[in-house]
């Protein structure tokens, strides 16, 4: 856009669009910016009214940061006698928080393990939706396959369909291969609900790399599969990289299944956050910092490679 | 990767096998690759649905294993289509659907407009705006539900800031005429930022020269928005409607997390409805029955949806 053009907008309008756009990007911030404030308020900061959010100011308004709702998310505690309190002094800071509250940490939390969980599943399920799809994507794009059109239309379909009609038979399923609360069945049922988008993604992308270059590999005395790894692989690696960002945050959001399938073995963080419970009702700082975690990870990939992931998004739609 | 396990198999195997997987035919690879795709989608996909299909029309319950089933033929299917309560779970969902997609339309559109004006900075800010979509559905619709707690939520508080109500004399949630446009509102601050993408993806498609050549013609600015702009991205803009469409049909982890289903059932949309047959009241065979009715509706609207939308694109 350097030369002259008519659609160039004067300065006037893209100041007021700009200033349109950017009220609406602060707006739409608040909640979050209100829940990572939150998870560094005491129980009683949190919900306090009118509502406190200048941090470590004394005014009414203001409130003193502390780590209590990290404490709280990360540990199990029990409350304890001023005799047993006055015996053993805290043990580390963590332990002084809890102080306050008559209470000793007694261990951690599940939020680790179901964190864990959550990268485990996460990953093992990207890996292999990845690359299974690189393969059926690489064959739909280059060779004829009969019906191929009716194919990628079924692998799209499946995406139809509500999780839970699915989860009847796949809980009756689980149960009866053993595969219920194990990381192994939530590993294959994310990547068999995340294949449909690497499919369709993949195949637009390797759509996009010109086969002379195979056919040039193929002239040379490569195999199939050399041709395939060593030329048409390199250069699909963008693409292989900004589906697997697709598939990991499905598998990291993913809820329905998570819920409904496990229980305690491999159970994500996302069924688990919710029921964090504190002293009197929902311990809402540990909440609020549990949630600040684990969505933490998911906007600094969305910034660090919105170019990608733009276009993931928006491929439906711009693909013939 | 598979450098490694080809030369595995490779040297594993007698020389003359070893030289036929080396030089597949491009056929038999072709198929190597896509079986293990269609076989896990048949396995996770076909077989469940066909199951369910299977148990829709028996009396199964899940939870008792040593019980006989039973055919019931048409029965569960009957009974679900003459409940006046799942209608209203179905009125709920429209309800939910139609609004949401109103508001994500009008603003999505609105944003994607604005943002092609091409200001300085327009990359940065889109970004933000994106990040909602890119979270967990069910710890939105978790921390959303603190915000609009009454008396200490932040969203009651900003609501009466600016109307001067009391801030506790509302409850989003807990009320019946409230509740309904409270997912409304979630869904949309959530999604939004989807319909702007797509609208913007259809904006930067069209070539300048149109307008260029509208502009030697003298048509106004206004005219060239209803007669270029806005046919041009419609394409775009009812694929969007679709997939919002077609996700908010099935619309469970928000909508659980913010408000169960409740007050009462009021925003109890219909995968709710469902979760609560098949997993808490056990009525398996009659939830199967349930699941099969949403599939075929969302199939069966979404089709003919595909349908209008390729005659318009073929305009």
């Amino acid at each position: 856009m350097s030369s002259f053009s008519v659609n160039e907008p004067s300065n006037r309008t893209k100041w007021f669009a700009g200033s349109l756009v950017i009220l609406y990007a602060i707006i739409t911030m608040i909640p979050l910016v209100w829940i990572a404030l939150t998870g560094f308020k005491s129980p009683a900061d949190a919900i306090s009214y009118p509502p406190k959010y200048i941090i470590g100011s004394d005014s009414e308004a203001g409130f003193q940061p502390t780590l209590e709702g990290y404490v709280n998310l990360f540990t199990t505690r029990t409350r304890q006698t001023q005799e047993f309190l006055d015996a053993n002094p805290p043990e580390n800071w963590a332990d002084e928080i809890v102080r306050k509250y008559d209470m000793v940490i007694v261990g951690p939390s599940k939020f680790g393990e179901r964190f864990l969980n959550s990268v485990i599943i996460g990953f093992g399920s990207t890996f292999l939706s990845v690359f299974l799809g690189t393969l059926a994507a690489y064959a739909f794009s280059r060779f004829k396959i009969p019906l191929a059109d009716d194919l990628l239309f079924f692998i799209l379909s499946t995406r139809m369909m509500p999780p839970i009609a699915v989860a009847i038979p796949i809980f009756l399923m689980f149960r009866n291969l053993g595969l219920s609360d194990t990381h192994l069945g939530m590993i294959l049922l994310y990547t068999a609900v995340n294949i449909s988008l690497a499919v369709w993604l993949l195949k637009s992308f390797i759509d996009g790399i010109p086969t002379e270059y195979e056919e040039a590999a193929l002239i040379d005395g490569y195999t199939r599969f050399q041709a395939f790894y060593k030329v048409v692989l390199p250069q699909a690696a963008t693409g292989i990289a900004s589906t697997a960002i697709f598939c990991l945050i499905f598998a990291w959001n993913e809820y329905a299944f998570a819920v409904l399938l496990t229980t305690a073995n491999a159970q994500t963080a996302p069924p688990f956050i919710p029921t964090i419970i504190g002293i009197g009702g929902l311990d809402w700082p540990a909440i609020a910092a549990g949630v600040t975690l684990f969505l933490l990870p998911v906007m600094i990939f969305t910034i660090l490679l919105r170019k990608h992931l733009l276009r993931g998004i928006t491929f439906g739609a711009v693909r013939k | 990767m598979s450098d490694r396990t080809i030369d595995r198999v490779a040297s594993a195997t007698p020389p003359p096998v070893a030289r036929k997987i080396r030089g597949l035919s491009d056929r038999a690879i072709a198929w190597i690759f896509v079986a293990p795709t269609i076989f896990l989608l048949l396995a996770i996909n076909i077989f469940p649905l066909i199951w369910t299909i299977r148990l829709s029309f028996t009396n199964y319950k899940a939870n008792r294993i040593g019980r006989e089933v039973k055919e019931i033929g048409f029965r569960n299917y009957e009974r679900i289509l003459t409940d006046s309560d799942i209608w209203l779970n179905m009125q709920a969902t429209a309800h939910f659907l139609i609004w949401t997609i109103f508001f994500q339309v009008l603003i999505g559109f609105t944003l994607a407009w604005l943002i092609n004006k091409k200001f300085k900075g327009n990359d940065l800010w889109t970004t933000i705006i994106v990040l909602p979509m890119m979270l967990s559905p069910a710890v939105v619709g978790n921390f959303w539900k603190f915000l609009y707690q009454p008396q200490i939520g932040l969203f009651n508080y900003i609501i009466a800031f600016f109307t001067g109500k009391e801030p506790s004399s509302f409850e989003m949630l807990g009320q019946v005429n409230l509740a309904p446009w409270s997912i409304v509102i979630v869904d949309t601050w959530m999604w939004t930022p989807f319909v702007m993408l797509i609208c913007l993806a259809g904006l930067r498609s069209i070539p300048d020269y149109i307008y260029e050549a509208a502009e030697i013609d003298r048509a106004s600015k206004l005219r060239q928005f209803f007669t270029i702009t806005i046919p041009m991205v419609l394409p775009f803009l009812m694929l969007a409607v679709l997939f919002r469409g077609i996700e908010n049909f099935k619309m469970f982890d928000l909508v659980v997390q913010l408000t169960g289903g409740g007050p009462g059932s009021t925003t109890e949309l219909t995968s709710i409805n469902l979760k609560r047959e098949a997993f808490e009241k056990w009525r398996t065979g009659y939830a199967s029955a349930y699941a099969i009715i949403l599939f075929v509706t969302v199939f069966g609207l979404a089709s003919i949806y595909v349908k209008a939308l390729n005659k318009v694109k073929e305009r």
